[in-house]
This record gives structure tokens, C-alpha cells and sequence, in this order.
């Protein structure tokens, strides 16, 4: 003990001796020993990082952008996605619809009363959204989809403003700037619709279902209230191939109808099921999900563009299929399956776009 | 007690060796049941002899045991086979990852569920933690990854990950839930297993540093400073909101799960953990923190992440994932092999703290037993729970209800509807149904 206290204080005179070298005592005493890892950072690191922008506008630069131009950069840029109107529902939810001009006024959307009658099939970005930042933030930040953070910031004026003109916020022949942004936030259909609700935020909140736990007798309903349905029995699959092939339990066979006693499902569980493994397609896979090729189109089902089944399908037989879909991947264009442009993919190399067509001629498998 | 339990184990049942066929499988089946009567009717020798009956073999033994295979009497494989890197058996392979159908629209802006219907204790394996993207997923070269942190600090400072490798570092057990985690079960039944229904949960064990250690040295504004903003360095850049008091509390900027480094899509080299919190706060690709002293309202604070209430309003910045819990096995879409014991297993969770109770019925609701909790018991973890369950054949309706360190009782999915409403998308920790038919079949059924 003696020993081992003669060399702890051999140590703290030490540390002493090189704080006094290093810096003024008084802050090595309060700093930790880990105190100056890292850097400062630069000014215009901070300005190439620090985007974000927030309700009161702090954080949005000088700017302007006009519908019209908006619109052109919408079109070119955006409408693949969200629809010309940004109504569109097949690859993203709509963003504008089901508010109104009294919504305006009021700065709540009626149709999000519970019970009130729904003018659009579902919520729409701008029945939401109470902060005019959250748009102009996120547009800059994350759009378009596939190539964020590439918009200038009139741009984003600009296409800002073209939305809150499809949602008759705004006049056709408004242009959004930095100077007035903050009087057009007053228009924002749903401005007043949003709670801050402490509890649910804080750690040590209270919950808003308060409950007993009752323990005996305790008061059912009897009905069992909801099913899945008969059609849905298989819509994920084969759920005997998403269960352990032992221990107490197997998974359903879901291609079959339910079992007519306990005898047939044990003995249907008596097969061993293990999934088959992604094969040799995987590497495609790969690229197509780094291309975004994913995006717009299926291996089964269209989306914005056709799927890579129905392009196999359309090209069959043709001699030079493998070069030529590897010069549409590269080149992009429109036609073929209608009016909606594919962007060209300069950035895949041939032997990548050579690799996908031939994986999609060859019936996406 | 005691005796029921004996008798229990004494009819515990091994499921069906998988080389039989439904013809021996029934035979054993036969066997078991005239055995069992005879021994019941005894009242004698249950516990002893009731494995024996229950596989069909000849009279000297099983294959399985009298010829030995060629794992007994050949040469195994040799070490380090590539990859290099251990890979599950090939008998495990039916359990993924898997998507939702008719979810989501694109694979780069979606979700694919852990599945829980097929795991042990309360560790997630990494590559079956569940994967939430909002603009795709990236493997970044960790040489040049750079956390900065600004705003209301007294230094501005940017730290490699060299840098925050060196920092004293902790490593906590915590789960994380995506807030739209069972949101299919605000309205009906709509997806068929709990990997659909529970699946947007992992648990992992977590390493990093305190994003309060990072605060500190930065000299944060400790009288403005309220918030702090997170920021990942993908294309979405993710932007979340999070209070000074949880950054200072048990925020986590974390390089490392379970031991090895981060997942690419888990955020590799680095990810924000906040314990208790909503997975859409815990930002991945982290790139900077923002000391602030208003609330940001970014895009999944304002459009998404918010709880439409019944008067049109929407909750803001409720991110706690509360109290919730959900029985695993048996589980909606597995089948039972035949009556008999069962050990119900599931898992309990609480962003408020540990879990304190958990309390089981196999009739609906009517009656409660509590359950054992295993340990672990750890604040803002899953945990655990197992209770004994001998089925008699007949339709049972299973369901878990957990409760809290700070006395918070799960609700029913109708208490829930009464104060949110039927429009919610988010943060539904209702208890779980499931209904196990007379066919053995277990289905996902809303019983309150």
C-alpha cells in the first residue's frame, strides 16, 4: 500500500509539473485529459455543414425564385416522382391537395377532423405541414431524390413557391424570396394544427392512457373484433419459410388453406422448408439499388418507369438486345413506353450497364 | 406447485425430427397419446418415460442414435473458411430480413422487420437488425467521415473518427423501435406475424461516446443551449430534434453494435443513439450536432413522425416509445405441433425505463399470470419474459401486458383509439393479440 501511494503521488507531481508547462493551471485543472482532441472548425466548413434551416428562418440564405421558374425546374426534376401537380401517388405520397381557401384563413385544415369528409384519399404533405421552413429545408437538404443538395437556392424559392401555388397559397406570378417568406408562412393552411405535446417528449413525461391492471375476471369484450383477412393469408409469403425448421412450433403453410385439425398441420410441418438463398442475382441487385434504377421501376411492377420484366418482354428476341438496353440504361430517353423521360445514367460504366441489361434481357430473374 | 410443474415437463413433447414423415410422425403421435393415457391413469413414471414414446422407433432404437452419421465419422471443416467471417447455419436461413409488400413504394425509402418470431434473449444479431432508409444506404470510408459540432458552443470544433475512437467510450444495452413500429394495428388486422406487426425492433449493445463528453469539450451555451440538433450525412440528411437534457443525460454518438463496428445500414461509422427515443432520432452517417435554442420542426417533426389527434390536431416531438411488450412464440403465423406445455416467450420495453412486471392470458384478457422476467433487467432494454402454458386443444387467445418502472400499465388498442383516435400512424403500443385455432394454427386477431 505504501509502495503503490508513493508512486500515484510520483505520478500526480508529474502531471502537475506538465500542466504548468502546457497551459495555465487553472484550466488544466477543470478540462479533462481528452480536452483538445479534435480541431476547430473552419468558417466555411461550418458554412458547407450547416444548412438546416428553422421555423423563425434562422439559417435561410439571400434568394428568390419564381413560380414559373419553379415550375421548369419541377418539371424537369421533380414531376417524374410526384406527379406534375405534386398530386402524384406512385412513388411518393401527394404533397398538395385537401386544403382549401377558408383552411387559409384559418390556419386549420378542416378535412383533418376526425369525421369531417375527406376531399383527397389520403393526408397530403401540405394539409400537415405548419412551418413554411420544414418545406424549404427539407427540398434543399434531400431533393430531388436521387441527386440531393444539388438545387441552387433559388431553385428551392422557386419550386417552393410553385407548390404553395398548386395549393392557391400563393398568385401565379409570385416569386418567393428571403425578404417575404415570413408573410407567406401566415397563409400556411394548417399554421395553427400542430400541439407540442410535452409528455410524449420529455423521458420523464406521464403517458395519456392511464390503466389498471386488472388481473381476474377482468371485463372482454368477447367478439374478436378483427381477422386477418382470407386473401392476405399468403401476401407475404410462405410463412412456413419464415419460422426455424425446429423447436416447438413451425411456420404456416400459407399456400394452402388453413389445416383441418391439429393432425394435418404437424404432419404438413414434418417437410423441412429452408428458404432458397439469393442467388447469382444478387450483384445486380447491388446495382440497381446503387444506380437508383430501383426507384422507377419493378422487377414485376411499373412504377414510374416500366418493369425490367416488361422491358425483357418487349425486346425479346431481338438479336442485339443486351447492347441495346446497355445504351438505353447509359442514354436515357422517352417513347418507347410513354411520354415520362428516363434520365440519362452517365455516371455507370459500361461494363455495370452491360451486366444489368443482360441480367434484364435475360428475364430479371 | 410443484407437482403441476413435474407433471408439465413430463408431457413436454419433442417436436417432430425432421427426417420423418407424416406417416411416422402420426405413429409417434398414436404411441404417445395410448402411453400417455395408460401412464396418466397410473398416475406413475410420467417423467421418465414419456420421451421415449414420443418418436416412432424400432425396438432397438433410433437411426439418428444407432447409425452414426458422417458428422461422427468423417472430417470436419477447417477454420477461417471464407469469408472469414462466420455465417449463420444453413438451416437458419428462413430467417431474414424481409420487406412488407405494398408498404412502401421504393426499396430505397423503406423498411425491412427483424424477425422476432424466431430469436432468443434480448440481443438482436446485427445482420437481422431491422433497416429503415430514407434515401437509400451507404458504406462510407471511415478515413474520411467527420463529425463537426456547432451553433451555441463556445468551439466549433470536427473530430475524425480517429479522434472519437480515443475518447473514453461507454457501451449500454439498449433496444430501438421505429415510431411507426405496429402502426398496420391501429385500424384492423392487416399483416399475417410478428415480424410484420413488431419487427421495426432491435436491442443491440452500443459503443461510443457520450455525446455529453462532446458537448462538454465544445463548451455548449449551458444557459441558451435547450436543443440540439442531429444531422446525418446521407442524402436525406436525417435532422432530428433532441433536448439538451437527454443529449446531456444518455446520448450515445456510437462507432460500434454488438461488438464489431456499426452495420453500413445501421449508419456505419457512426450513429446518434438515443435511448427510449424513436429510431428516426437515433441518425445515421452522424455528420454534425447543432447547439441550438429553438426546436428545428424538420421535416419528419412537421410532416411525418406526428400524432394525428381526433380534433385535427397533430402532437409534435412525441418521440418516447412507451411501455410496450409482445409475446414472440407462439406467434401469429406459427403452428403448434400438438396440446400440451408450452414456454409462451416474448419481449417487454419501456423508452421511459426498465421493465417491471409483465403479466400473460391465454383467455383474451379475462385472467392474468405474471411472467418470469429473465435477466438482464436493464432501463430502456428489452426484456425477457417466459411462463409456463399447457394447451388443451381448444381456441386461446394470447396476450402480453408489461409494465414499467414508473407504474405505466400497457393499454388495449381501444384505450389507445380513446384518446388518439383511429387516424394515428405512430407510436401504437397496444397489447397484441393472437389466436391459437384448434388446427394448431396461431393468427393475428384485435380482442379487447
Amino acid at each position: 500500500m505504501k509502495s503503490m501511494f508513493r508512486i500515484s503521488a510520483r505520478a500526480a507531481a508529474a502531471a502537475i509539473a506538465f500542466s504548468a508547462l502546457s497551459a495555465a493551471p487553472a484550466l488544466a485543472q477543470k478540462t479533462a485529459p481528452w480536452h483538445d482532441i479534435g480541431r476547430d472548425a473552419t468558417k466555411a466548413e461550418v458554412a458547407a455543414w450547416d444548412i438546416d434551416v428553422r421555423p423563425d428562418f434562422k439559417g435561410l440564405p439571400k434568394g428568390a425564385g419564381s413560380v414559373s421558374m419553379g415550375e421548369e425546374v419541377w418539371v424537369a426534376k421533380c414531376a417524374s416522382c410526384h406527379g406534375d401537380f405534386g398530386e402524384s401517388n406512385e412513388v411518393f405520397t401527394p404533397i398538395i391537395g385537401g386544403t382549401t381557401k377558408k383552411d387559409i384563413e384559418t390556419g386549420r385544415v378542416a378535412a383533418l377532423v376526425e369525421g369531417a369528409v375527406a376531399t383527397v384519399p389520403q393526408k397530403t404533405t401540405i394539409m400537415k405541414v405548419a412551418t413554411l421552413s420544414t418545406l424549404w429545408d427539407y427540398i434543399n437538404r434531400a431533393m430531388p431524390w436521387n441527386n440531393p443538395k444539388t438545387l441552387t437556392a433559388d431553385e428551392v424559392f422557386g419550386v417552393t413557391a410553385y407548390l404553395l401555388n398548386l395549393a392557391e397559397i400563393v398568385p401565379s406570378d409570385f416569386t418567393l424570396s428571403n425578404e417575404n417568406i415570413a408573410e407567406v408562412q401566415k397563409r400556411m393552411p394548417n399554421r395553427n394544427g400542430m400541439v407540442f405535446y410535452e409528455p410524449m417528449w420529455k423521458v420523464n413525461g406521464k403517458g395519456d392512457v392511464k390503466i389498471v391492471a386488472c388481473m381476474k375476471d377482468c371485463a372482454v369484450d368477447p367478439k374478436v373484433q378483427s381477422f386477418l383477412p382470407d386473401f392476405a393469408r399468403d401476401a407475404h409469403g410462405n410463412i412456413r419459410e419464415q419460422n426455424r425448421v425446429i423447436g416447438p412450433v413451425r411456420g404456416a403453410d400459407t399456400t394452402k388453406p388453413p389445416p383441418k385439425s391439429l393432425e394435418g398441420a404437424a404432419a404438413a410441418a414434418s417437410v423441412v422448408a429452408v428458404a432458397p438463398v439469393a442467388g447469382s442475382g444478387s450483384n445486380v441487385n447491388n446495382l440497381l439499388a446503387a444506380n437508383a434504377c430501383t426507384a422507377c421501376h419493378g422487377v414485376k411492377n411499373k412504377i414510374v418507369g416500366p418493369s425490367f420484366v416488361e422491358i425483357a418482354a418487349k425486346h425479346a428476341g431481338r438479336a442485339d438486345v443486351d447492347a441495346y438496353l446497355a445504351g438505353k440504361i447509359k442514354s436515357g430517353g422517352s417513347g418507347v413506353f410513354g411520354a415520362v423521360p428516363m434520365p440519362p445514367q452517365p455516371q455507370v460504366s459500361d461494363a455495370d450497364a452491360l451486366a444489368m441489361a443482360k441480367w434484364i434481357a435475360a428475364g430479371a430473374k | 406447485m410443484s407437482k403441476d410443474l413435474s407433471e408439465v415437463i413430463g408431457r413436454v413433447l419433442p417436436a417432430p425430427e425432421n427426417h420423418l414423415d407424416a406417416d411416422e410422425i402420426e405413429r409417434a403421435r398414436k404411441a404417445r397419446r395410448s402411453f400417455m393415457g395408460k401412464a396418466l391413469a397410473m398416475g406413475a413414471g410420467v417423467a421418465a418415460s414419456a420421451t421415449a414414446a414420443t418418436r416412432a422407433v424400432a425396438a432397438e432404437g433410433e437411426d439418428a442414435i444407432l447409425k452414426l452419421p458422417e458428422h461422427s465419422t468423417g472430417l470436419g471443416q477447417p477454420v477461417a473458411m471464407d469469408p472469414g467471417y462466420g455465417q449463420p447455419s444453413k438451416w437458419e436461413t428462413n430467417l431474414r430480413r424481409r420487406q412488407s409488400p405494398g408498404l412502401t413504394r421504393v426499396d430505397a425509402a423503406s423498411v425491412s422487420f427483424t424477425p422476432l418470431q424466431g430469436l432468443f434473449g434480448i440481443i438482436t444479431p446485427s445482420g437481422l437488425h431491422f433497416e429503415r432508409h430514407h434515401q437509400g444506404w451507404w458504406d462510407i470510408d471511415p478515413s474520411k467521415h467527420r463529425l463537426m459540432i456547432n451553433g451555441l458552443v463556445k468551439r466549433e470544433r470536427v473530430f475524425t473518427m480517429d479522434d472519437l475512437m480515443r475518447l473514453p467510450s461507454v457501451s449500454r444495452i439498449h433496444f430501438i423501435e421505429c415510431g411507426a413500429n405496429s402502426a398496420t394495428e391501429w385500424g384492423n388486422v392487416a399483416v399475417p406475424t410478428v415480424q410484420y406487426t413488431h419487427g421495426m425492433l432491435s436491442c443491440s449493445e452500443f459503443t461510443g461516446v457520450l455525446l455529453s463528453t462532446l458537448l462538454e469539450m465544445c463548451g455548449y451555451d449551458k444557459k441558451n443551449g435547450k436543443y440540439v440538433l442531429a444531422e446525418g450525412a446521407d442524402g436525406s440528411s436525417m435532422t432530428r430534434t433532441i433536448s439538451i437534457d437527454q443529449a446531456m443525460d444518455d446520448c450515445i454518438v456510437a462507432w460500434a453494435m454488438n461488438g464489431e463496428m456499426l452495420r453500413p445500414e445501421n449508419g456505419y461509422p457512426l450513429r446518434l443513439v438515443v435511448p427510449g427515443v424513436q429510431g428516426v432520432s437515433w441518425v445515421k452517417y452522424l455528420r454534425r450536432i447543432e447547439v441550438g435554442d429553438q426546436k428545428w420542426a424538420t421535416k419528419d417533426e412537421a410532416v411525418h413522425y406526428i400524432d394525428h389527434m381526433p380534433d385535427g390536431t397533430h402532437r409534435q416531438y412525441t418521440g418516447i416509445q412507451e411501455c410496450k411488450s409482445v409475446i414472440t412464440t407462439p406467434s401469429a403465423g406459427q403452428t403448434l405441433l400438438d396440446k400440451g406445455y408450452y414456454n409462451v416467450t416474448g419481449l417487454a420495453w419501456s423508452g421511459r425505463g426498465s421493465i417491471k412486471r409483465v403479466d400473460v392470458s391465454v383467455d383474451g384478457g379475462r385472467n392474468w399470470r405474471t411472467a418470469r422476467l429473465e435477466g438482464p433487467i436493464l432501463p430502456k432494454a428489452l426484456t425477457r419474459f417466459n411462463i409456463d402454458w399447457v394447451w388443451d386443444g381448444k381456441p386461446a387467445i394470447l396476450q402480453a401486458r408489461a409494465i414499467d418502472s414508473t407504474g405505466y400499465v400497457q393499454p388495449k388498442i381501444n384505450q389507445l383509439r380513446a384518446v388518439r383516435g383511429t387516424r394515428s400512424v405512430y407510436h401504437q403500443n397496444a397489447i397484441q393479440s393472437w389466436l391459437v385455432s384448434e388446427n394448431g394454427e396461431v393468427s393475428n386477431v384485435q380482442v379487447y
